[in-house]
């Protein structure tokens, strides 16, 4: 259904987009994961016709988009960060104006708005301005702005980018009925922990190029598995435990000497934990803190390209949206 | 043949569907209205007050003289919210889900400037009645201070387009504002607005008796009050038709090319 060929785009010189080809076949969930800056936007316009490539291909829906753009955009829906609805308008009059945008008849357009409304637990707040919602109603009010069409493949940009948990979770749970009905999504994050619950496989874009691809364990894997992290008691220790968790650990040891903290990737499950604790308590290390962790997506940059998400997220290329402001709701 | 009659239909009803999401936003901030009426109100009270005693204008008193000029300087102000509602609907990122829509990319802009026109409606009315209030009055006909209105219509609508453009280059609400102002400064006041011509400096009278700020202004005077507009009606519809064929393609070609 997605069927992206080696894209490039470049802005004032710099390749924010640098040859990505991604393939996603009907039904199926794919998640685009990488830091702020690291292109997921720029990508999601291109393929959505915002925003036309340098070079490469892209077909969605069996439609070209460089060539047909407006078959295209009749079988697409696109929600989250920079597609937004319009804040002065209720929420009814939201896709009622949507609906009628898709050319719906008038009975029809009133019918769907009314339906999402109530399928989105929107009904109580259908009669006020969009801008009294809360984050967690305006991206549900979005989406179901971009579903009017019933379209069959969906672009979700950062769709729980900045709501708190329970909005979070409740935005999954639509998600995963969108999956259920057939849909196909592609959807980009920077939480690994939202990938992992609601792909089928992942991307991992890094300055414009995709780094790896895989199912989230095949990712988590690559990262070495889980994380152990370890406080020490005493400097004087730093040195044997090193050597320890060098030995019992995977590729990757990070310290910071003046926390005494260490972090490593570490293959097994507890059995590594109680091994290291059996190591140190043997040398007389004496611990502050000892935890097994799954990894974060810092964790799997770290496996993959040898520096953190964050320190990569600071030297991005421009991106591809249209302006700077990125809404927090 | 029937492909171009769906084009159409699909053209004017998203232009509705636009302009009534823009007239509701007024409805929703009555501030916004109050504000953009406020200030030309505040015109006509300080020019008729201000300078009214201090310029004379030969052949009519000077609230006849400066009403028609100041409906001509509130529409061609009044398009600069074009300009700054478009750039801040790019901002917001409501443009970006039109663009992925599959609807008419002309009928965003001309859903605005539909919008902001019937707003000038409004406007107008208010204006005229302020200024029967302060002693203007209308001495023609009612057909031709009707075919003033619509020419003051058209020509707001014209200049929009202009802003249209102005907004979809600059993308900020702010550099918009700015930009219009520095476009509509020197056009209101290097014309026949408020004071006659020939005091001007030559360059500037040559400039000012060209401007199609002073040509829409002549005929609403002419229209409104003396009944000798025929001098001007032809180059005032000469330049709303020629902005319009310039700037109407210009607009929705860079809507368009949004990136």
């Amino acid at each position: 259904m997605i069927d992206v060929q080696n894209v490039k785009k470049a802005f004032n010189e710099v390749n924010a987009i640098d040859g990505v080809s991604l393939h996603v076949p009907k039904g199926q969930v794919k998640a685009l994961l990488g830091p702020n800056g690291a292109g997921k936007t720029t990508l999601v316009r291109i393929m959505t016709t915002l925003l036309r490539p340098d070079e490469g291909s892209v077909e969605i829906a069996g439609f070209n988009a460089l060539k047909e753009q407006e078959e295209l955009r009749t079988k697409i829906g696109l929600a989250g960060q920079y597609a937004a609805v319009d804040e002065n308008l209720t929420g009814y009059e939201n896709l009622y104006m949507f609906s009628r945008l898709y050319h719906l008849p008038r009975k029809e357009a009133e019918a769907r708005a009314a339906n999402l409304l109530e399928e989105f637990h929107l009904q109580e707040a259908a009669d006020r301005p969009a801008k009294t919602y809360s984050g967690g109603m305006r991206r549900r009010l979005d989406l179901a702005a971009s579903l009017i069409a019933e379209p069959p493949v969906i672009f979700l940009d950062e769709p729980t980018t900045g709501l708190d948990p329970a909005a979070r979770r409740d935005l999954w749970d639509i998600i995963r009925s969108l999956v259920d009905k057939g849909t196909t999504i592609l959807l980009t994050t920077q939480y690994l922990e939202e990938a992992d619950q609601l792909a089928d496989s992942i991307a991992v874009l890094n300055k414009g190029k995709i780094i790896a691809e895989g199912t989230a364990d095949e990712l988590k894997a690559a990262s070495g598995g889980n994380v152990l992290e370890v406080t020490l008691k005493n400097e004087a220790d730093v040195e044997s435990a090193r050597s320890i968790l060098s030995k019992i650990g995977g590729q990757g040891l990070q310290e910071d000497r003046e926390q005494l903290h260490f972090t490593v990737p570490i293959e097994g499950n507890a059995n590594s934990l109680v091994e290291v604790v059996r190591s140190f308590d043997a040398s007389g290390i004496g611990i502050v803190d000892i935890q097994l962790r799954r990894p974060t997506l810092d964790d799997v940059f770290l496996a993959l390209t040898g520096s953190s998400a964050e320190s990569l997220a600071e030297e991005q290329v421009p991106t591809g949206k249209t302006m700077g402001k990125k809404s927090q709701h | 043949m029937k492909h171009l009659v769906t084009l159409l239909r699909a053209f004017f009803s998203d232009t509705w569907q636009i302009a009534k999401r823009n007239l509701i936003r007024y409805r929703r901030s009555p501030r916004l209205l109050f504000f953009s009426t406020v200030q030309p109100i505040m015109f006509v009270l300080l020019f008729a007050y201000v300078f009214g005693g201090a310029i004379n204008v030969p052949g009519m008193s000077y609230i006849d003289y400066l009403i028609p000029a100041i409906i001509v300087q509130t529409v061609l102000f009044g398009a600069g919210n074009t300009a700054i509602g478009i750039a801040e609907d790019l901002k917001k990122g409501v443009i970006d889900r039109f663009r992925s829509l599959p609807m008419s990319n002309a009928a965003v802009l001309a859903g605005r400037t539909f919008a902001d026109s019937l707003r000038n409606v409004f406007v107008m009315a208010i204006m005229i009645g302020v200024g029967y209030a302060v002693g203007f009055r209308i001495q023609t006909s009612v057909g031709e201070a009707l075919l003033a209105v619509v020419f003051a219509l058209l020509f707001g609508f014209a200049v929009m387009w202009v802003m249209a453009l102005i907004g979809l280059a600059v993308k900020e609400s702010e550099t918009a504002q700015m930009a219009s102002f520095v476009f509509m400064f020197p056009l209101t006041f290097a014309s026949s607005a408020f004071v006659p011509i020939e005091t001007m400096p030559s360059a500037l009278k040559w400039f000012a008796e060209h401007s199609p700020v002073t040509y829409e202004i002549d005929v609403l005077r002419g229209l409104f009050v003396t009944g000798n507009y025929m001098d001007s009606i032809w180059w005032a519809l000469v330049w709303i038709v020629g902005i319009l064929i310039v700037f109407f393609p210009l607009s929705v070609r860079m809507f368009r090319k949004l990136s």
